[in-house]
């Protein structure tokens, strides 16, 4: 199996990032339980694991589908908005 | 006095051909879209079904910025390396009424806001809706950057997240087993080489579904839609099961695409957009509530949206929606009443339309796919092995064919296959 990297695709993507505001909040010393669902299911893999088993989550690279705050809004999340106005991903072609 | 007739959230397909039908009656519309055109922050696997949208604007398909016409359907079983497919073509599929388009939303959507615009509809763009105006319990407009804008009507075509409807109380937040999450890699190709490769004409092409190996065995499958110069390659999984299998979806899409079966369809391609989005699968059970004082929900925001397996649907629903949301508006518009009792002619209407009775008519479906494994685990399997015991040969001493297809029905069981059909049956 040829191991995905995302961040290459994401690459590819348009994206007005909002330096220093951040639209998703992870609470500090997250469930790992919990963040493993996340790891599983987030499209842009950005809930990553490190070789540690350290949880290192940066919402830069998001598609802001939402999927995080279903899963685990209650549980992991202290915030999930949608980007400002006009920032975040920017699809060319969706 | 209100500011507007009625403002939308949202520059998807039911909130833009809400804004066109209500400016078409010279109605006072703004819409409000927080990406920074309309589609900026829309994405399909996809494809429209013409109907709802061609009675609104008859002939839409030879002037808006569809990509190709399908007239070839394919569903696949898959395994990890094989793949069993039923191949559908047909010039009937592209016949008016019933023809159906892939489609790119970030054009698409930009040209129906064009037409919004030509008929008098005001479009802002970049600007983020933070909360809903309510005065004396009533929706009164919006709220976005700290200033308040009124209007009579307040319509949420803000998305399957829709928070606004959350935060108006009219929905709790999605269930984890009532959504999917979808991810696609757009893969560019020439024209040539997509028509080579999917057997088809200059601005014809193929939809195409697929189950087991995409979504790794779990709740889910696999689509491609060929686009005019690119292909949309993609994985959507329930998010309740997703979350309790061991690949990660950006893994499964890998996964799929180098898929003995796919890889082959898309070599040579770029790729030129990753997206992801929710989809709202829960069927007729997740529908929220539509209707408040002032306030109306449409498009995904209300769930609008069917998975059958073969076919999905979420966009033609969604310009109904509009279209229903829009008589209504205009009528409490005449009668000068905004209740939740006036604008409820919108869910009458809603009722009585193609949107509810498709979605009654499937209620059972998505509890069906939810419930049956053997769909993504099992079938794919046993018909491989089918398929491998017509067509292989070696040599070997030969089987009757009963023999044979008794073996690999073995593998699901054969009660169980009978039972899942009748039950798939009747949940259509």
């Amino acid at each position: 199996m040829s191991i995905v990297n995302v961040d290459e695709k994401l690459g590819v993507d348009k994206f007005h990032v909002d330096e220093g505001n951040a639209h998703i909040v992870l609470r500090e010393s997250p469930d790992l339980a919990e963040y493993h669902k996340l790891f599983l299911a987030c499209p842009a893999g950005l809930y990553k694991i490190d070789d540690n088993g350290v949880c290192r989550f940066d919402c830069a690279g998001c598609l802001e589908c939402g999927t995080c705050r279903v899963l685990c809004g209650d549980t992991l999340l202290t915030k999930w908005e949608f980007p400002a106005g006009g920032m975040g991903v920017e699809f060319r072609y969706g | 006095m209100s500011d507007f007739d009625a403002i939308i959230v949202g520059g998807g397909l039911a909130g833009l051909t809400t804004a066109y039908l209500l400016a078409k009656e010279s109605a006072e519309v703004l819409l409000i879209e927080r990406g920074n055109f309309a589609g900026a922050k829309n994405m399909t696997g996809g494809r429209l079904y013409s109907h709802s949208l061609e009675k609104i604007l008859p002939g839409f398909a030879g002037e808006a910025p569809v990509e190709r016409r399908v007239t070839r359907e394919k569903v696949s079983l898959m395994t990890g390396d094989s793949s069993v497919t039923v191949d559908y073509f047909s010039p009937g599929l592209a016949q008016p009424g019933q023809d159906s388009y892939t489609v790119l939303r970030a054009d698409f959507d930009q040209w129906l806001a064009g037409r919004a615009e030509a008929e008098g509809a005001q479009i802002v763009t970049g600007i983020k809706v933070d909360d809903i105006l309510i005065r004396d319990g009533q929706v009164r407009g919006i709220v976005a950057g700290g200033d308040e804008m009124e209007a009579d009507v307040t319509v949420l075509a803000d998305g399957v997240n829709s928070l606004l409807a959350q935060k108006l109380g009219l929905r709790a937040e999605l269930p984890p087993q009532q959504v999917a999450v979808g991810v696609k890699e757009l893969i560019a190709l020439p024209a040539s080489v997509i028509e080579d490769r999917f057997q088809c004409r200059t601005g014809e092409g193929t939809a195409w579904l697929f189950a087991g190996q995409p979504s790794g065995g779990r709740v889910g499958g696999g689509f491609l839609y060929t686009n005019k110069e690119s292909v949309s390659l993609g994985v959507v999984c329930t998010l309740s099961d997703l979350i309790a299998g061991n690949a990660t979806l950006p893994q499964l899409l890998e996964n799929f695409k180098r898929h003995p079966a796919v890889a082959p369809l898309v070599e040579g391609g770029k790729l030129i957009e990753y997206s992801g989005h929710l989809v709202p699968e829960g069927g007729l059970a997740m529908i929220p509530r539509l209707v408040t004082d002032g306030a109306l929900i449409v498009g995904d925001a209300a769930g609008f949206c069917i998975n059958l397996g073969y076919t999905v649907r979420g966009m033609d629903f969604a310009v109904g929606s509009g279209e229903y949301a829009a008589q209504a508006i205009l009528q409490a518009k005449q009668a000068g009443n905004f209740s939740a009792e006036s604008l409820d002619a919108y869910r009458s209407a809603l009722e009585e339309s193609f949107i509810m009775q498709d979605m009654r008519l499937y209620h059972k479906f998505p509890h069906f796919m939810e419930t049956t494994p053997r769909i993504f685990a099992g079938y794919p399997e046993m018909a491989s092995d089918l398929m491998a015991q017509l067509f292989v040969v070696d040599g070997q001493r030969p089987q009757p064919l009963y023999k044979k297809a008794g073996r690999s029905l073995k593998t699901v069981g054969t009660l169980n296959l009978i039972l899942d059909a009748l039950r798939g049956v009747r949940a259509l």
